[in-house]
């Protein structure tokens, strides 16, 4: 009964684990103020996404605007690129890092935690400095854990000034850029977005484009081709109203200038709005639940089984307590706490196995980085496992002890 | 102390009516040893049933203790036959999982006692019985007398107001349930009342009563002569 049990917990909660990482909310605090925003500027026949989904970037034209504009508490555009951090020791090798290009709101909407230092405010972002934030593994390497705040690096032979240090951040899903990977890892460093553009730096993310662009950098940036994210800070219904007014105004000046073709279809998505939109819970996980629930059940059946076995095997044992004493209360609960204590044994070899299940699906896709993360446990679901574990034996039991306290107190004392 | 007048005891099922007790009287008073005897479907068993609270019975009065037990829901039967019956087994029925100390304790948990309180009880009672030094034995570990004597330990641990006994003696050799009968007078002795069902005329002479039940009443009481006929 107990192995019954913990095979379908086992299973159940695997896919539950990573299930419960895919759908949790990465930044809770700040979740429902925080909205990312969709303009649809793709091509007049065909929608972004059917039916009718409008691009999940923006155009360096519209983010810009949108950002000069100002017209949110705060707002952030940026984009995933790449540098190559050049060590100055003696006998240290370049090495390519994963960048983030972004506007100075990126730190305070997101709530980024610093070990040394901050972010840069928007005169850096002006004025182009040459500013840059690192990660503790990075200060880690060039700078043995000081505070590193006012050092200079080096990346791609320009001379950046070390504004912060970011302590631990991995939030799970990467939400503000779901686009390019939500369980990649955090970029080990951030540079101002108006560095990023003067310098021409690539995109490492997604671009889509549904017309060529013209040549060069300067055409990218003038172009229809979608890759920045743009997310901004709205703090009441107010608020988030007004600035889709200001969105549908902003479109409509683009309409007026031969842009966005399509019908209007302006989006703000809080960020579970946003991770349910972009679907980040795949939709065979939701198929793996069903049927790993079905098992469990499969599993409870069993066990019902075998506890009715257990209750007729001991209808003489049940008989001769009842003739000393017992209540019809005394023999169910009896057996309801007998069927308590196996559903703990069950839930704790359940967790046993659903970290065996854990680390089977990541010896099966090792090779991708995330996998790590969506297989890692927590206490939530340990203690869930072991709640489950308790509350389906209880279940379980409940006919074949209302079964056990039905047994007549003479009937089988002649029988032993 | 046990008075049980006009008892009737109907089994029905769809097609048949078995009357097993019918008008059945029987007082027995406090410090008897009572002996019921009778041949096969007299009603012994079910009159022991009935006296025991086992099962209930169709029509009648039945007073235990000076309690009238008819109309008692399940719990409180239960609880009235923790406090005042024990009972003996022919096949002893001890619970083989459990040693001699736990079996003796199953009763008194369903009492409610306190660990202290049953431990001083246990082990009073298996001093009684001289199985002081045995009490972490298992039954399996034990002879059939041994076996029985746990038993009637377990009937008495909870000082009950009588002992129902359904042939003690019936799965021991003559050696054995000598022993074993020998006790039970002792214990009546010390003032404990015993009603006690057995085949054996030489166990129902030990009595101070012998009932005979006969179509599931109580018949005339020349408990030698019917014996004699089942023996014959």
């Amino acid at each position: 009964m107990v192995a019954a049990i913990a095979v379908g917990i086992g299973a159940y909660m695997t896919i539950i684990n990573v299930d419960y990482v895919m759908s949790s909310n990465p930044i809770p605090h700040r979740s429902d103020v925080l909205f990312h925003v969709e303009v649809d500027s793709w091509q007049p026949n065909k929608a972004y996404y059917e039916p009718d989904h409008p691009p999940e970037q923006v155009t360096y034209m519209d983010g810009i605007a949108l950002l000069e504009a100002g017209k949110a508490r705060r707002q952030v555009l940026s984009y995933k690129t790449g540098r190559v951090l050049e060590p100055q020791g003696e006998g240290e090798r370049p090495f390519e890092l994963e960048s983030r290009s972004t506007s100075a709101d990126f730190f305070a909407m997101f709530d980024t935690p610093f070990v040394y230092g901050g972010g840069w405010d928007k005169s850096a972002d002006d004025n182009e400095e040459y500013v840059v934030v690192i990660s503790k593994e990075i200060n880690e390497r060039l700078f043995g854990g000081e505070n590193s705040v006012g050092q200079t690096l080096v990346m791609n032979g320009d001379p950046y000034r070390v504004s912060g240090v970011m302590d631990t951040w991995q939030p799970m899903p990467k939400f503000y850029d779901v686009n390019n990977g939500p369980f990649e890892e955090v970029e080990e460093v951030f540079l101002p977005l108006s560095v990023a553009i003067a310098n021409e730096f690539g995109s490492y993310g997604n671009t889509s484009c549904w017309k060529a662009p013209e040549g060069g950098w300067e055409g990218r940036l003038a172009s229809e081709c979608i890759w920045l994210q743009f997310w901004v800070e709205l703090h009441s219904e107010n608020e988030r109203q007004e600035y889709l007014a200001f969105l549908e105004a902003y479109v409509e000046t683009q309409k007026a200038v031969g842009r966005f073709p399509r019908p209007t279809n302006n989006r703000l998505n809080n960020v579970m709005e946003w991770m349910e939109y972009q679907e980040v819970v795949a939709e065979d996980v939701g198929v793996l639940k069903g049927l790993s629930l079905l098992f469990l059940v499969v599993c409870l059946l069993n066990t019902i089984g075998l506890l009715l076995a257990k209750v007729t095997r001991q209808v003489g044992d049940i008989s001769l307590r009842r003739a000393l004493g017992a209540s019809r209360r005394d023999v169910f609960s009896q057996y309801i706490v007998e069927a308590g204590v196996i559903g703990l044994a069950g839930g704790l070899l359940g967790v046993a196995m659903t970290w065996l299940g854990l680390q089977g699906i990541k010896s099966l896709y090792g090779e991708l980085e995330f996998i790590s993360r969506l297989v890692a446990m927590d206490w939530p679901v340990i203690f869930a496992a072991i709640v489950l574990a308790i509350i389906a034996a209880l279940a379980a039991a409940l006919y074949p002890t209302w079964k056990a306290s039905g047994v007549h107190p003479a009937s089988q004392l002649k029988a032993l | 102390m046990l008075s049980m007048q006009n008892i009737s005891k109907v089994y029905r099922t769809d097609t048949v009516e078995t009357h097993a007790l019918r008008e059945f009287s029987l007082n027995v008073d406090e410090g008897e040893f009572v002996s019921v005897t009778g041949p096969s479907g007299s009603g012994k068993t079910t009159f022991l049933n009935t006296a025991g609270l086992l099962e209930e019975f169709s029509s009648g009065t039945y007073e235990l203790d000076g309690r009238d037990v008819s109309g008692l829901n399940d719990t409180e039967r239960s609880r009235l036959r923790n406090e005042k019956i024990g009972f003996i087994f022919q096949s002893f029925n001890l619970i083989p999982e459990l040693d001699v100390f736990d079996n003796v304790d199953v009763p008194l948990r369903y009492r409610g006692f306190d660990a202290a309180e049953r431990k001083k009880r246990i082990d009073h009672v298996l001093d009684i019985v001289g199985l002081g030094s045995r009490n972490k034995h298992l039954p399996s570990q034990l002879s059939g007398g041994q076996q029985q004597r746990v038993a009637i330990a377990r009937a008495l641990a909870g000082a009950p107001r009588f002992l129902l006994a359904d042939e003690p003696t019936g799965n021991l050799d003559s050696h054995m349930a000598d022993s074993v009968m020998d006790l039970l007078s002792e214990i009546n002795r010390e003032g404990t009342t015993i009603i006690m069902v057995t085949h054996e005329p030489s166990l129902a002479s030990r009595a101070h009563r012998n009932i005979l039940v006969l179509d599931g009443q109580v018949g005339t009481s020349e408990p030698e002569l019917h014996l004699a006929a089942q023996t014959a």
